[in-house]
């Protein structure tokens, strides 16, 4: 028990390809009003590398994405996209250089058709048309670009979200508990979709997860959240799974 | 109430009273489609949607003078060109607005409506120095006065006629703005998530302020259309407000054929019943109809069906 917990409270540092991070986070602080959330965050994602971070309700790791996008403001730290730093620019600002965000609860518009929904994702892009590949990669959606929105069912609407986040082009991918509301064999597939999302355009992915089984499953490291701060770090290939299921347990 | 007439006199009355309905419907038309895009919108309720009417009245005013006094051979054209300056006007100086007041309270609505109040007693009083307390009128060219006999009992006036193409054709072109073009895109998802439209690469603040020009500007144009049926004094826009946001609420927000559905059937109890009734009557008995069915329908005539 002892060799755990002092194993548990060192931190490993990033694996790094010798490349520089497509995302570097570093002393990230937030908060809402005057209780901070976010306590010093240090994350580095390499190019083409999927990370997840876990964590129980709470614990931060949707205020980190938001962060990240811009939706909740930075108090102070910074976040780099490919070396450009993005700290004190606005969310769609953030998305021109590279930011994509799937956010908890797909948000995706209800009123509006699934193309009109992708669309909007091509904004900073300045492109009109949806790529095909994406329809490719999704191709519920070419069967329903002209639903709307709102009436998709929970797994197509979180593909929809995804398919939106990729039309503006993205470097580092942000999903944010992806797997809630979905049923066990979309989960599946979704990791699947993922790692050729990430094979076939080389982007970074971030995934906040409480699914242990779906992040061993996708991501090429795991970091855990808590109160604010990574207290966890382990490559999938050295992952200790009993250590970070009862960092998820309550 | 109808005993005094004929069958006869009675349709003639019918027609003639839906046709000057149908010149108020496209005020409140114009006047409405700027309200409900910025209520639809940003949430922001413009109290002062009135005076941006009234500013595209004056505009249209000033024009007719200057194309009296400097071009009277043009002057047959004038009303096309006051349109164009109204909307430029009202829509330049909503921009301002929303710039220098509106963007500072988004998170705080209620005290929008207190500021453009404000605003609104603000350019009340501007414009009774600048232009006099008293009402002016607008001399309009030959081609658009007199009427049309239709049969011996009912004629129609050719600026009513006028009146309603400009609305039909503004409105046609703020469907297609909307609902067709990659602009009213980005307005429609900023109005369902406005974070999340940022999220996704939307620059929420120029959509605002674009949107709140645009707004303005077609209540401009609604002000030029109002020369027509009325006339121009500092105080005219406040009349209108007020069933202007009837219209909105009953129509159900966010839907421009709920908010067309309302202004139609409000302005034609209205100008149906006036002819009956006194005008305050006529008014009472609206407003009545409004809230019985706002009570059982308290989401407005029209709404889309969506899962949230």
């Amino acid at each position: 028990m002892l060799q755990t917990a002092t194993a548990s409270s060192s931190i490993v540092p990033p694996v790094m390809t010798g490349a520089r991070p497509m995302l570097a986070i570093s002393d990230l602080h937030a908060a809402y009003g005057q209780s901070e959330v976010l306590h010093g965050i240090d994350i580095n994602v390499a190019p083409g590398e999927i990370v997840a971070v876990m964590g129980r309700n709470g614990m931060g790791k949707s205020t980190l994405m938001k962060t990240l996008m811009g939706i909740v403001p930075t108090k102070s730290g910074t976040i780099t996209v490919d070396g450009t730093d993005v700290t004190t620019l606005k969310s769609h600002a953030r998305v021109a250089k590279g930011l994509a965000y799937v956010p908890q609860g797909r948000m995706i518009f209800s009123t509006m058709t699934v193309q009109e929904n992708i669309e909007t994702g091509l904004t900073v892009t300045g492109s009109r048309k949806v790529p095909q590949d994406l329809y490719t990669m999704f191709p519920v959606l070419l069967e329903m670009k002209g639903r709307r929105g709102g009436n998709l069912s929970g797994g197509q609407q979180q593909q929809l979200a995804i398919a939106r986040a990729l039309a503006s082009n993205p470097k580092v991918l942000l999903l944010d508990e992806p797997t809630e509301g979905i049923q066990p064999s979309i989960i599946r597939e979704m990791g699947r979709t993922l790692k050729k999302i990430r094979d076939e355009r080389g982007l970074s992915i971030v995934v906040s997860e409480q699914v242990l089984s779906f992040a061993m499953d996708v991501a090429d490291r795991v970091l855990v959240i808590e109160n604010g701060s990574i207290v966890h770090e382990s490559l999938r290939a050295d992952i200790d799974e009993a250590q970070v299921a009862r960092f998820l347990s309550v | 109430m109808f005993g005094d007439y004929s069958l006869a006199d009675l349709s003639s009355i019918f027609v003639m009273q839906g046709f000057a309905g149908l010149i108020l419907f496209s005020v409140y038309v114009l006047m409405a489609l700027g309200l409900a895009i910025i209520f639809g919108q940003m949430g922001v309720i413009n109290m002062a949607h009135g005076e941006f009417m009234i500013l595209g009245a004056y505009v249209t005013y000033l024009c007719s003078t200057f194309f009296q006094t400097y071009l009277p051979s043009l002057f047959g054209g004038y009303f096309f060109v006051a349109m164009a300056l109204a909307f430029l006007a009202s829509g330049a100086m909503g921009m301002l607005v929303e710039w220098a007041l509106i963007r500072h309270l988004y998170k705080r609505p209620l005290d929008t409506l207190l500021a453009t109040w404000g605003l609104s007693l603000i350019l009340q009083q501007a414009y009774r120095t600048i232009f006099g307390p008293r009402e002016v009128g607008v001399e309009l060219p030959s081609w658009m006065m007199g009427s049309i006999p239709v049969t011996d009992s009912i004629e129609v006036q050719i600026n009513g006629l006028f009146v309603i193409a400009v609305t039909t054709v503004i409105t046609l072109g703020v469907a297609v703005l909307i609902y067709r073009s990659r602009f009213g895109a980005q307005i429609r998802a900023v109005m369902s998530n406005r974070s999340m439209a940022g999220a996704v690469g939307i620059d929420t603040e120029k959509v605002d302020r674009t949107t709140f020009g645009l707004g303005c500007g077609i209540a401009g144009i609604a002000g030029s259309a109002f020369t027509m049926i009325g006339s121009t004094g500092p105080t005219s826009g406040q009349l209108y407000i007020v069933d202007t946001f009837l219209i909105v609420v009953f129509g159900g927000a966010a839907s421009l054929l709920g908010t067309i559905a309302s202004a139609f059937s409000i302005s034609q109890t209205q100008s149906t019943l006036e002819f009956f009734l006194s005008g305050s009557m006529a008014k009472v008995l609206t407003l009545l109809a409004v809230v019985a069915i706002l009570m059982l329908r308290p989401q407005g005539l029209f709404t889309l069906k969506v899962r949230r």
